[in-house]
């Protein structure tokens, strides 16, 4: 049963890929992205991490592909046809690409890895408890980097945004 | 882990997700293209995090932190990137790559 699921996951994942660098529509393209996210969220669930998937579903379907959709539509007209490159450059690009694919998947397949069979189910309580232990193997130190490395990025992103010609309309209308 | 599934099968199909965003940041001419190509790197890597904690080290809890980790980044600079593309649009009225060659504007 769950190798089904997997491999129904695995196919919408890479189709859905896929179609969303080829696509030459922008909004579709953004749509394409979100029904990758979310069959990686299955993946998630399925190997058994519950925690990591909700955050999968909340930050990338809720909030990123969100932020994505809201610039292309400030951005674009919905219809608009992308530009696309060469034919000659996306034939060597995907040639090369799939050099790069063969020599990860050889290396990959030669390489004997140690698998434990095991059911360990993680509760969230332990990840919690994990990312704030400051004892050895604590993860504290991360976690206030990251949250002051979030609060800078959001006041840059607002302060970019900002721009200058909305103060010059400002005093314009008043 | 999943009953059934190898960590090869995940490897692969993680592998061929890399490849798919490399070959989308190479041939889109456009910055919110190049970002969802940016995206799906990141997730293949994530995944890759995740399935070497679950088969091989289960008893540990390291890439599933270090996987919130990156999705936190991932949102910080999906952030800031859609705010430099806005500011950029309203300079120049353009997201394409060709037209943003010049860093000064």
């Amino acid at each position: 049963m769950e190798k089904i699921i997997f491999y129904i996951l695995a196919v919408v994942m890479i189709v859905f890929a896929i179609a969303s660098v080829a696509s030459r529509k922008m909004l579709r393209s953004v749509i394409y992205l979100l029904f990758v996210l979310c069959s990686i969220a299955g993946i998630y669930f399925l190997i058994d991490y519950n925690f990591l998937a909700a955050i999968q579903l909340t930050v990338y379907a809720g909030g990123i592909i969100v932020l994505i959709i809201f610039s292309v539509l400030l951005v674009h007209h919905i219809e608009m046809q992308l530009e696309i490159a060469r034919a000659s450059r996306q034939i060597i690009t995907a040639f090369t690409c799939l050099i790069g694919l063969a020599v990860f998947l050889t290396v990959i397949y030669s390489y004997d890895f140690k698998v434990v069979q095991n059911t360990i189910p993680v509760t969230t309580k332990q990840i919690g408890t994990k990312l704030l232990s400051y004892e050895a193997g604590g993860f504290i130190l991360p976690f206030e980097v990251i949250s002051v490395l979030l609060l800078a990025a959001m006041i840059g992103a607002i302060i970019i945004a900002k721009g200058k010609k909305i103060t010059s309309k400002n005093k314009e209308t008043v | 882990m999943i009953p059934g599934i190898s960590i090869y099968e995940i490897l692969t199909i993680t592998t061929m997700l890399f490849f798919i965003g490399v070959y989308g940041f190479i041939t889109r001419k456009n910055l919110i293209s190049i970002l969802i190509s940016v995206e799906l790197i990141l997730n293949a890597s994530v995944i890759n995090f995740v399935a070497f904690n679950k088969y091989l080290y289960p008893d540990m809890l390291h890439g599933v932190l270090f996987s919130i980790f990156i999705i936190a980044v991932t949102a910080a600079e999906t952030a800031l990137a859609v705010s430099i593309i806005i500011n950029l649009y309203r300079q120049i009225s353009s997201v394409e790559v060709k037209d943003v060659e010049t860093m000064k504007h």
